[in-house]
């Protein structure tokens, strides 16, 4: 099986430093970049894949030029090659630019799978992997929580989680896949796999070598005119007490507020 | 031209979600504002009731018997009836911030190339666009956001507006679905319900959260106890879903619901960063948590130091104590 999964580069939430520049958008300078959460949890899915069923994964991102030190991350866990469209113009893409953008170079790529995030922890849109699936007019199975492919007979079949537990819904081969958490933790990169990703191609491509991608020219769909903090909360009360003490605090506290 | 603002609505066991009868609230204060219209949309294999409550909000409402969604994924089909809407004049189109209205969402952006502006906690009208403010990066900024054009989607989260019926019933306009769905549309086989994720942790008034303090399924117990003694819902970290107590749909946080409820009590809550995205908006927070240094305190509003096994027992108690007397 060929899968190719999207990866997007986002700054790391767990280094706390993350911030919009001036213009609003993301300053990259701020934070170091990781592989976005979601697309570790399709990767470590489409690693198991191929090795129950054979065949090769490949890593597909769209961001600035240094997106390939991020992509080597996800390379060192297993991908054995990656693609990068990166291109000066792209800078502050939105959703609507960024789909077609993703289309055009995966249709390039030859793949029975094609695995992203469900969403993103810098903008938590969740519509790429829709949004991609429909330009290509292929099939969407989203929010997976299992993913069984049956290549003999070119279908797969996906748990996607529901608001009540989960559906098991099934397309034929090649398809889009949106994956969660629930398919299970990541693998940590071996020091081999570090050593074998300093070498694995990663193939840059501009928006030129697309083709006829349909991206405004004249400024984005979208725009930001203002990002503030969140609203400090204001400082809460601690107590300290014996356990009856504190539970009597916190009813208080609950019928003060009409809670209880 | 002025705005067609389309609510697209999802329903659940027949009825609206309550998500979606804030969605039809928000498009009937935008159209308002805009001068505009607004238009709401039912799909289902039987929408008939659904659209009479969707009718309560807005003054217009296209019902759509699909009895294709019985057996096949609801957004390909949703998307079709949308795109009808979108020739027949809608500039924008408002969904839920859910699994099948982002899919809806993307379908749509992928097919229309229109502006996309996601996880609206709040929208106004100004001037020719809705103005979106959205929670980004971990919860680190709220942000400000317009479209560029005359048309958009946005996808809305729950709470960004409170739920209000229309002074008058609106028109119910009943259609056979299209022809063909928007995008090819996967089968659904079955539809499993699992024990532990009934009760929606989204719409719950009050949430009880187990972290890894809580250190076994049988630990869960006081947590459930609690929940149960406040009519509140159990949610979960990361950790003790990863640690098997409790399943995935319970999870709170980056990768699991985002609740705004009017109480988040944790227990063993550590507070890391991603958890917080998914519950900092609560209305009051109250945490038990033995580390004082715990950055969940950072956002509680009354933050108990202690044990959880025994605070939690005499909170128990407590709250027995007084409904008794
Ligand atoms: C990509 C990514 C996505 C993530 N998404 C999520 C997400 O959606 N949701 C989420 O929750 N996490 C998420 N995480 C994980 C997150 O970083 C934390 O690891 C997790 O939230 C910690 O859960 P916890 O607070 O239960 O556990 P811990 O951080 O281990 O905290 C346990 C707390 O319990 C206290 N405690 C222990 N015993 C007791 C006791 N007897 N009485 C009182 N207090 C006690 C301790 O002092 C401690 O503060 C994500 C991480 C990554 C990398
Ligand atoms: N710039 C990008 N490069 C590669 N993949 C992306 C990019 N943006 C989004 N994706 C994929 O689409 C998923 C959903 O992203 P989003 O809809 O932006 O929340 C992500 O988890 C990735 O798999």
């Amino acid at each position: 099986m060929r899968i190719l999964v999207l990866t997007k580069p986002v700054p790391d939430p767990a280094a706390g430093a993350e911030r919009l520049g001036p213009d609003f958008r993301l300053d990259r300078s701020a934070s170091p970049s990781v592989v976005n959460g979601n697309d570790e949890y399709a990767l470590e899915a489409a690693l198991q894949l191929v090795e129950a069923h054979g065949g090769e994964v490949a890593i597909l991102s769209m961001a600035p030029a240094n997106g390939t030190e991020t992509m080597r991350k996800a390379l060192a866990m297993g991908a054995t090659r990656g693609v990068l469209v990166t291109d000066e113009s792209l800078a502050g893409a939105d959703m609507a630019a960024t789909i077609p953008v993703l289309a055009a170079a995966a249709a390039s790529e030859e793949f029975d799978l094609l695995l992203a995030g469900l969403d993103t922890s810098d903008g938590q849109g969740g519509a790429v992997a829709a949004g991609v699936a429909a330009r290509l007019g292929l099939p969407l199975l989203s929010a997976a929580a299992a993913i069984e492919p049956d290549p003999a007979a070119g279908r797969v079949r996906v748990r996607r989680l529901s608001a009540k537990g989960y559906d098991v819904i099934e397309a034929p081969m090649p398809a889009v896949i949106s994956c969660t958490q629930a398919l299970g933790a990541p693998r940590y990169p071996s020091l081999k796999g570090i050593m074998a990703a300093r070498s694995r191609e990663i193939a840059q491509r501009s928006l030129g070598d697309l083709g006829d991608v349909p991206v405004p020219s004249g400024g984005w769909a979208t725009r930001v005119t203002d990002a503030e903090p969140p609203p400090a909360r204001a400082a809460g009360r601690v107590v300290r007490g014996a356990p009856d003490e504190a539970a009597r605090e916190i009813v208080d506290f609950l019928a003060g507020r009409r809670l209880i | 031209m002025p705005p067609v603002i389309l609510a697209v609505a999802e329903v659940a066991d027949g009825s609206l979600t309550k998500l979606s009868t804030e969605v039809a609230t928000l498009s009937r204060q935008l159209a308002a504002e805009a001068g505009g219209e607004a238009v709401g949309l039912v799909v289902d294999a039987a929408p008939d009731a659904a659209a009479a409550e969707l009718a309560t909000y807005l003054p217009r409402v296209v019902s759509v018997t699909s009895p294709a969604v019985a057996n096949e994924v609801w957004a390909p089909h949703a998307t079709a009836e949308v795109r009808r809407l979108v020739d027949e004049g809608v500039t924008h189109v408002l969904v839920g911030a859910t699994t099948d209205g982002r899919d809806l969402a993307g379908t749509l952006v992928g097919l229309l190339g229109w502006g996309f502006l996601a996880n609206a906690s709040g929208v106004t009208w100004a001037g020719d666009s809705p103005q979106v403010e959205a929670s980004v990066l971990g919860a680190k900024a709220i942000t400000t956001s317009v479209l560029s054009g005359p048309d958009g989607i946005l996808s809305v989260r729950l709470n960004a507006v409170t739920a209000e019926t229309a002074a008058s019933e609106g028109s119910v306009e009943p259609r056979a679905a299209a022809d063909a769905p928007a995008a090819p549309a996967a089968a659904v086989l079955d539809r499993v319900a699992e024990a532990g994720a009934e009760a929606s942790l989204e719409e719950a008034r009050i949430v009880v959260v187990g972290g890894r303090g809580v250190a076994s399924t049988e630990g869960f117990g006081i947590v459930q106890d609690i929940a149960a003694e406040l009519g509140g819902v159990v949610g979960a970290t990361r950790a003790s879903v990863d640690a098997g107590w409790i399943p995935y749909a319970r999870q709170i946080g980056q990768t699991g619901k985002v609740v705004k409820p009017a109480l988040y009590l944790g227990l063993g809550v550590s507070g890391a960063m991603q958890h917080r995205v998914g519950m900092q908006s609560a209305e009051s927070i109250v945490v038990v948590n033995r580390d004082p240094d715990a950055p969940i305190g950072e956002v509680a509003d009354l933050f108990v130091v202690g044990d959880l096994f025994e605070v939690g027992p005499a909170l128990l108690a407590e709250l027995r104590a007084r409904r008794g007397g």
